[in-house]
């Protein structure tokens, strides 16, 4: 096990730079998530810190090593990838033996580990089996038995569950999860699902466009993320944000919105008068209201998934999003006034999107 | 299927009442038929000759006296025949040889064409020029080479002072071979590279990256991803290519004739030889239906090579 420290990391291809400066601290022990959307360098990252890619600047150190020019098989790290990669040709058993193997290691010493991690992974009955003779499920967990037998100083997940259907992919994060809680390895998660990150980090790392928008626990996120992007990010349904207008006067600050409508935001005092803002607020966290102390507008949609109800408003400063874990009989035209819960509302500058 | 409701299906076929529209709406009528102009030409040109070859190995027919039945006193003769003996061996020997060259050297162009470097495509094309050539010509090019007189081998060898005298490539028995050998390999290895090449390609490369991360040197990435991953294709190739060694005539007879001595003589040169300038058609005949057994024995050999292997297949056989 051991600390990753990634420091002013670079990459560039040919001449298209895809990573600009990265910092990133990982602790020992630690399970890290990155997580973005398609394209902001995720998988680039976690090949550098494997040793897949070559570094472009900056420096990776695993442990106390700089491992900027060790090659793959010398940092001691065990990747997930996320077509498994499993060896067509060898058994469960070989596929996950083939590491040791290579170092020589006592065949006595071999067969312990792999017993060992396939009853962990409830794969003893497939050990006679081929990578074909399995489940997606079943694969991605050899994937992992291959990572957890080499009991390396760094696992590297790569989308792992990306190709599962949704009800084994919530399984297999709890399994993950379970796994690391076990083991205590240090790991790097990547993912485009913020649920599975937000689920399974100790600390998230949101990336966008080669570069870290915010580091942080997956409630430190959640509660104060540092930007739009991190805030319309994470969390799920996205963040409502409308355009508006800061109005410092007597009896507090207001927003007044694009369609007019004059939103209070209690007690917060930041930002100019006059200043284009962002207002954003969370669907979970928008009340019924009455009158006008909060954002009014017409239902358009209702969408009951049992133990929420989720609708969709159409209000004169654009659709705003809410949840509701009570019930409310709601019809496609009624009228709805929607108020922020006390504290959960978030201004951002509209221009360049960090929260005042 | 039949699209008169009163009509009978299947065994109806034999019912003497039914019209030609609704025997061609029977599928199995329609598929017979549809395989027919393909049996015809298989039963023409594979079936009739081949056992036309096997009649003749059994008489003493010449050119121009059509022969009688010698059950196999051709078979006989040839077994004490040392020209025949020769070319067999000579055969064996040119099929082996030609063929490790031919794979040793086409995995090789392979993998390196595999890697990425500068001018892939056009490099790929020109690797493929030898097999483009028709055989005549490039036999002619090579007999040119191997002249006694005339060989840019020599010629250059002598030009650079590493030889007093030119070799006398195709006139003694085994500078003859090997001349012969290094022909059919030149030919041959586009072949075999470019399947290997496509075979390569196949190969995924997150398993190499998995291979490098478990700790395998490139040689054990090579032995342990590389083969194992080629196996299924390289059979394949193996197979066609000691099927076309084996049987080859057009190289040997086009740069040798089968000389010096018969040095070069294989089955198929002695079995032309014998029959068409020599017009014993029945000699030639069981020379050329020896051959039979060495072939089955080859593809044999490579059908149960070429299964495939139990970890490509589904989990129906677990
Ligand atoms: N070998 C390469 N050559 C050139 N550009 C590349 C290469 N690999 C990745 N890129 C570019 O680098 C950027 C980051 O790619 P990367 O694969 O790291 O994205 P990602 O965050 O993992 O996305 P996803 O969630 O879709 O997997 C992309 O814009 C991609 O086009
Ligand atoms: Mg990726």
């Amino acid at each position: 096990m051991a600390a990753v420290v990634i420091r002013e990391v670079e990459k560039a291809f040919g001449s298209t730079k895809v990573i600009h400066g990265i910092n990133i601290d990982i602790a020992d022990g630690e399970f890290v998530v990155l997580v973005g959307p398609s394209g902001c360098g995720k998988s680039t990252l976690l090949r550098m810190v494997a040793g897949l890619e070559e570094i472009t600047g900056g420096s990776i150190a695993i442990g106390a090593r700089e491992v900027n020019n060790l090659p793959p098989k010398e940092r001691d790290v065990a990747m997930v990838f996320q077509n498994y990669a499993l060896y067509p040709h060898m058994t469960v058993y070989d596929n996950m033996a083939f590491s040791l193997k290579l170092r020589k290691a006592d065949a006595k010493l071999i067969d312990e580990r792999v017993q060992k991690a396939a009853s962990i992974l409830n794969l003893k009955e497939y050990l006679k089996r081929f990578p074909r003779q399995l489940s997606g499920g079943q694969r991605q967990r050899v994937a992992m038995g291959r990572a957890i037998v080499r009991d390396p100083q760094v696992f590297l997940f790569d989308e792992p569950l990306s190709n599962l259907d949704a009800k084994l992919r919530v399984a297999m994060r709890t399994e993950i999860k379970a796994l690391h809680q076990r083991l205590k390895t240090t790991t790097i998660y990547v993912t485009h699902d913020q649920v599975e990150a937000m689920t399974m980090a100790d600390r998230i790392v949101v990336m966008h466009d080669g570069i870290v928008e915010q580091i942080g626990t997956p409630l430190e996120l959640y509660d104060n993320p540092a930007n739009t992007f991190v805030a319309g990010f994470i969390g799920s349904p996205a963040m409502n944000f409308i355009n508006g207008t800061l109005r410092n006067g007597a009896g507090g600050s207001r927003v007044e919105t694009t369609g007019g409508q004059i939103l209070p935001v209690p007690g917060l005092g930041k930002g100019k008068d006059g200043q284009a803002i962002i207002f954003g607020v969370r669907p979970e966290h928008l009340a019924l209201g009455i009158g006008n102390e909060g954002i009014v507008g017409k239902v358009s949609v209702i969408e009951p998934t049992g133990a929420e109800t989720q609708i969709f408003v159409d209000t004169s400063a654009g659709p705003v999003t809410a949840v509701f874990t009570e019930r409310h009989n709601f019809a496609p035209g009624t009228p709805i006034v929607l108020k922020p819960q006390a504290g959960t509302i978030h201004l951002f500058d509209a221009q360049s999107g960090q929260h005042l | 299927m039949t699209s008169v409701p009163t009509a009978p299906t299947g065994l109806g076929v034999l019912s003497p009442r039914r019209s030609l529209a609704d025997m061609l709406d029977d599928r199995r009528v329609l598929s017979f038929l549809f395989m027919l102009p393909a049996v015809g030409i298989l039963l023409t040109f594979l079936a009739y000759p081949l056992g036309l070859g096997v009649w003749l190995a059994f008489t003493d027919t010449r050119i121009g006296r059509a022969g009688v039945f010698i059950g196999l006193d051709n078979y006989i003769s040839l077994m004490g025949d040392s020209v025949f003996l020769l070319s067999v061996f000579n055969t064996i020997f040119y099929t082996t040889v030609a063929t490790i060259l031919k794979f040793g050297l086409g995995l090789w162009l392979a993998l390196l064409l595999n890697n990425s470097m500068p001018f892939k495509a056009f490099i790929r094309a020109i690797i493929l020029l030898p097999y483009i050539i028709p055989t005549v010509l490039s036999a002619i090019a090579f007999w040119w080479i191997f002249d006694a007189q005339f060989s840019i081998i020599s010629w250059a060898l002598v030009k650079f002072g590493l030889l007093d005298r030119y070799i006398d490539f195709l006139g003694e028995p085994w500078n003859a071979r090997w001349s012969v050998i290094a022909a059919n390999v030149w030919r041959g290895i586009p072949f075999v590279a470019i399947c290997l090449l496509a075979g390569l390609q196949t190969i995924s490369p997150s398993l190499y990256e998995a291979a490098a991360l478990d700790g395998a040197t490139s040689w054990q990435r090579f032995r342990h991803v590389t083969v194992p991953m080629l196996m299924p294709i390289l059979s394949i190739v193996l197979t066609f290519s000691v099927l076309f060694t084996f049987t080859d005539f057009q190289l040997i007879y086009a740069i040798t004739r089968g000389g010096p001595v018969n040095a070069t003589h294989l089955m198929a040169t002695l079995a032309f030889q014998r029959a068409i300038p020599g017009g014993r058609l029945g000699e030639g005949a069981a020379i050329a239906v020896a051959m039979i057994p060495f072939l089955v024995c080859a593809t044999v050999f490579s059908y149960y090579g070429l299964q495939r292997r139990k970890w490509q297949q589904g989990s129906a056989d677990d």
